[in-house]
């Protein structure tokens, strides 16, 4: 019988391709997990109640808001962050485009569009505009007005389906 | 911390999670997705001192087609159903429903029994097994197994018939009827935002083409989804016109009780439930008829 404890307990956790050991309290958020426990600041913390995105990861190849997880709930899982995305120097095609297409200003809301943006490229590889435009409605981002991330995201869904394998990440 | 303290445990068996709920009942909160409560939490607008995770309770996740229907166990994800390509066969409305909630990410956590359980009246899955004619399962172990009809569960808003100690465990969706025609329109502020007023609609006909049991469900306009009998009423037996539909979609629109919020007057929403119920009836009737196959 599992009995409820406030307790911290031992989690172990793939980030990245990399294990991780701590022992963590329940209400530890996942997204504060990788942050704090981790060092891993590349994910964001925006509105931590689930609504701008920000904060969005990879759990078991799934993008899933961070901040309404716990870090317990992460326990012998793989989670995949933005650190994981580049390929050592070589960016992930989503990351150069965004990055020629001025897909960003402030960068504050990028990670969390680049983790989404990658799953729903894996599952429609030759999106319309519009389709992009839904995919990625459910992240905020105040600099751009969206055009050119939308851009971006076709930009780099076009190079994709040139050179697919350009697209593996290591989550 | 965001969260207040809470005590935490992940049962493995859904008779462990009914053991730790029938001692728990007041003080515990089943956590599934957690795609609602983690807000409630984070902001601790919610404070319960021990939380229940269902997360690894295999056997309440899954679809399940027979004779008697499509049973969806509670645990299932949005996006199980999303991408589950027999979906759109077995029942279209359901799979029409799914991408109008929320976003990717938040399907892929959020759950079909937390939808449910939580009742808001402006989500999809009140409102889907309303107009559907669900059965709600529910186990306890005071109670056992009860069986509870979509029209009983949701009481009002954020409130259903579940005791403390139960938990919604599967919902039952009778077969979908040969030849039905569905349509499901939402006006949303933003693309997955809850709807600021929804109309679903299931249309059949007779040999004759009479309308044979129409349903038509309005939500996001009151204290719960709604099906709108008088507006039914109207419908039953009748051949389909657009005459007919605009009667009977302003005969919906007086059986709502809206509200006013930040997003919309009470009598915005009138007029959306009227707009969107024309408009659903007339897209289930192209569907019906073979006419449309989106």
């Amino acid at each position: 019988m599992t009995e409820p404890s406030a307790s911290p307990r031992p989690i172990r956790v793939s980030v990245n391709g990399v294990d991780h050991e701590r022992t963590v309290e329940p209400r530890l958020l996942l997204s504060d997990f990788l942050r704090h426990d981790l060092g891993l600041t590349g994910t964001h913390v925006g509105c931590e109640h689930g609504v701008c995105g920000a904060c969005t990861v990879a759990f078991d190849d799934q993008p899933v808001r961070s901040c309404l997880m716990f870090a317990v709930q992460a326990d012998g899982h793989r989670i995949g962050t933005i650190e994981g995305m580049a390929d050592g120097e070589t960016l992930h095609p989503l990351q150069m485009a965004f990055w020629e297409l001025s897909g960003l200003q402030c960068g504050f809301c990028t990670p969390g569009f680049l983790i989404t943006a990658r799953d729903f490229l894996a599952r429609n590889p030759d999106p319309s505009e519009q389709e992009v435009r839904e995919a990625l409605s459910g992240n905020l981002c105040r600099c751009t007005g969206y055009q050119s991330i939308v851009a971006a995201v076709l930009e780099a869904a076009r190079r994709l389906r040139q050179a697919p394998l350009a697209g593996l990440g290591k989550s | 911390m965001k969260p207040a303290p809470f005590a935490w445990c992940a049962p493995a068996t859904l008779d462990e999670a009914l053991d730790l709920l029938a001692g728990h009942a007041d003080a515990a909160r089943i956590l599934a997705g957690g795609q609602t409560l983690g807000p409630l939490l984070n902001m601790r607008l919610a404070t319960p001192s021990i939380l229940i995770d269902i997360n690894g309770i295999g056997e309440l996740a899954g679809l399940h087609p027979d004779l008697a229907g499509l049973t969806i166990g509670a645990l299932t994800r949005q996006s199980t159903l999303e991408d589950d390509p027999a979906l759109a066969a077995l029942q279209p409305l359901i799979a029409m429903a799914i991408p109008h909630i929320a976003h990717r990410a938040v399907r892929n956590r959020g759950t079909v029994g937390g939808s449910l359980a939580h009742a808001d009246p402006a989500a999809e899955w009140p409102a889907l097994v309303t107009l559907l004619g669900a059965q709600l399962l529910a186990r306890s172990k005071s109670r056992g197994m009860r069986l509870i009809g979509a029209d009983e569960f949701f009481i009002t808003h954020l409130t259903t018939a579940l005791a403390p100690d139960e938990l919604l465990c599967e919902v039952r969706v009778p077969p979908s009827p040969p030849g039905a025609g569905y349509a499901v329109l939402e006006f949303a502020r933003r693309h997955g935002d809850f709807a600021v007023a929804g109309a679903m609609v299931r249309l059949t006909s007779d040999a004759g083409g009479k309308l044979t049991d129409p349903r038509l469900v309005l939500f996001g306009t009151g204290r719960r989804a709604l099906r709108a009998r008088r507006a039914e009423a109207m419908l039953a037996g009748a051949s389909a016109g657009t005459a007919l539909f605009a009667a009977a979609a302003a005969t919906a629109a007086t059986e709502i009780d809206p509200y006013d919020d930040l997003h919309a007057s009470a009598e915005y929403r009138r007029h959306l439930a009227e707009v969107l119920a024309s408009r659903a009836l007339e897209e289930a009737l192209a569907r019906m008829n073979g006419k449309r196959h989106d």
